[in-house]
């Protein structure tokens, strides 16, 4: 074996080393939320308010919070990203205008969270006066959610042959009915796994949240489903701290005795329904794909 | 005559598709619009807010970039506002360039296994763990960060354990899923009759990767490391937890010290809207806010500098 040979087995060993202790470091990470966390979690703690001076709280209205603004983010930002992304995908030409849009989203997508948030801050709760409240949490995670939304259409658009809008067009539909009723559902699968995607990444968000949703969960009233009521689990304007929020804030300033218990078992939740909507992602789109294809 | 009219009238209105055409390619641009409208809201709000530390307040740049005490709204020893920011700026990017230093050889490495050396293994196991990494939300690590790291840390190097060592373990760790994603990206963009070439000239394994693939993949593996410090400079709450949160400049690694985003986070809230101790935090947002600017041109300019010619 000459020098070159030998060079190349001890470069690709090294690599080889790195690459076993990323693993390790990712495997040791992974392994150390769900074991620390997992024991943590049973129904009582799923369900349960938690406590401020005492041990034995659990995170209910948190993870409540995080999935009814999880919702409400998803349903405002939808239509806009889908408006927009059509715009991009269909109707934009190549120019000055359409570049500029793009280096907007561009810079929007690599915002830190935390200017997103300050921004929601200063225009939700203070300038139109919503406080700390589901609504100013809402709306700055959809600021949050559209560029990567957008792109995540955009990209599932973009994978629909131009077969289909000839097609449509052809049979005389206008170029906006063609989208609507071919190339869109066409794109649906990659549509919902783009969604489910950006879902994760709204559960988990916290930093975004801390100044527009608060950092305080009132207890709810769950028998009382008016919106209009400040106590009711629906209503738009208590504050609402999220289960992302509440594991820095028990962190940071959090002085009951299982502290640690509660925020390990809150990450396990946490980083559990971030991999179910990364599995899921994969695995409903392509049985919506399947269904639709196979229905003709 | 009047029927002529009538009838050139319909003629000449648009068809019930085309008014509805019309609709609908308004409301896609409307809403492409509303973005841009968000994304421009965002600039011109925070650097008003920001730039009137300087313009109400009369704080020079040189006290806020060059001071290095900080707690606005009293005064140095020396007579002047207390609005120092340079601690946070070196905080942030210590922490920044620390952890981007020590991800990247690793990441690169665990890129190159994943393509070059193991395809089948990296995209059964490494591909989906890191695109869960990638996932997982911050405070999670900054929760590890804060039972293990900081530990560790006080352990094995003595002080607090909280620091700017703690804060580039916790940023390494985040930024590594980001930034093997990426680079395993460009590698595989580099076009397959490279390493053939390359090996049917002779060259081993490893003289193909080094000298060929990692060449070609340069701009793409750059633009990742920039992703990747772009996402330490902007991470806020990981760091927030771990880093210590003492507005003083970092004497050493485990000293406790801050960054611009973890003064933000613990100090938006107790201050009133307006007062110099909220401008100067406005202020620090704004930097903040420039700074996430300036690696979006940086990762524009690696781009157009490295497209791949083909």
């Amino acid at each position: 074996m000459n020098r070159t040979q030998k060079q190349s087995r001890t470069a690709i060993l090294i690599l080889r080393l790195i690459a076993g202790l990323v693993v390790l470091i990712l495997a040791f990470l992974i392994g150390y939320i769900f074991i620390t966390g997992l024991p943590n979690v049973s129904w009582r703690f799923l369900t349960s308010p938690a406590k401020a001076f005492t041990a034995g709280g659990g995170i209910g209205i948190q993870l409540f919070n995080s999935i009814y603004l999880l919702i409400l983010a998803m349903l405002i930002s939808l239509p806009i990203a889908l408006g927009a992304s059509i715009y991009l995908n269909e109707y934009a030409k190549d120019n000055w205008f359409t570049s500029t849009i793009r280096t907007a989203i561009e810079i929007l997508s690599s915002l830190p969270s935390v200017v997103v948030g300050l921004f929601g801050f200063l225009l939700f709760v203070i300038q139109f006066n919503y406080g700390f409240s589901i609504i100013s949490g809402a709306l700055t995670l959809t600021i949050f959610n559209l560029p990567l939304l957008t792109r995540n259409i955009e990209e599932a658009l973009a994978g629909v042959s131009d077969d289909q809008r000839q097609g449509g067009l052809g049979l005389g539909l206008s170029k906006y009915e063609t989208i609507i009723h071919i190339v869109v559902p066409a794109a649906l699968p990659g549509i919902i796994s783009g969604i489910i995607l950006c879902s994760g990444r709204v559960f988990g968000e916290a930093a975004a949240l801390i100044y527009t949703a608060g950092q305080s969960a009132p207890a709810l009233n769950f028998g009382d489903w008016n919106p209009f009521n400040i106590d009711s689990p629906l209503s738009p304007l208590r504050p609402a701290e999220t289960l992302a929020v509440h594991i820095w804030k028990i962190n940071s300033e959090g002085i009951m005795p299982d502290l640690t218990k509660v925020s390990s078992g809150a990450a396990a939740v946490l980083v559990l329904a971030i991999l179910i909507f990364n599995l899921s992602a994969r695995y409903i789109g392509r049985k919506v794909f399947e269904k639709m294809t196979s229905v003709n | 005559m009047q029927q002529n009219q009538k009838l050139a009238k319909q003629l000449m209105k648009k068809s019930k598709t085309a008014r509805y055409e019309r609709f609908g390619h308004l409301l896609s641009l409307s809403a492409l619009l509303l973005i841009m409208a968000i994304v421009l809201g965002i600039i011109i709000f925070i650097a008003t807010k920001g730039l009137s530390t300087f313009f109400k307040d009369h704080i020079s740049l040189k006290d806020f970039f060059g001071g290095v005490i900080w707690n606005p709204g009293t005064q140095t020893p020396s007579g002047q506002q207390a609005v120092g920011a340079l601690p946070m700026i070196v905080g942030s990017f210590l922490v920044t360039i620390l952890a981007a230093v020590v991800s990247t050889p690793f990441a690169i490495g665990t890129a190159v296994y994943m393509t070059e050396i193991s395809p089948k293994r990296g995209a059964k196991i490494l591909q989906p763990v890191t695109e869960l990494l990638v996932g997982i939300p911050s405070v999670v690590y900054g929760f590890i960060g804060l039972s293990v790291v900081v530990p560790f840390v006080r352990h094995t190097f003595g002080g607090s354990g909280f620091g700017i060592l703690s804060g580039t373990f916790v940023l390494f760790v985040m930024i590594l899923p980001t930034i093997v994603s990426m680079t395993v990206d460009s590698l595989k963009a580099v076009p397959k009759y490279y390493r053939q070439a390359s090996l049917a000239l002779g060259a081993t394994k490893w003289q193909t990767i080094w000298k060929v693939v990692l060449r070609a993949a340069t701009p793409g593996i750059l633009t990742a490391i920039v992703f990747g410090m772009a996402r330490a400079f902007g991470e806020a709450l990981a760091v927030q937890m771990v880093i210590g949160n003492a507005a003083l400049m970092p004497h050493n690694l485990v000293s406790p010290a801050s960054t611009l985003t973890s003064v933000l986070t613990a100090g938006m809230g107790n201050t009133v809207m307006g007062s110099l101790q909220n401008d100067a935090l406005w202020s620090l947002a704004l930097v903040l806010l420039v700074m996430s600017l300036f690696f979006n041109l940086l990762v524009h300019f690696i781009g157009r500098k490295g497209a791949f010619k083909k």
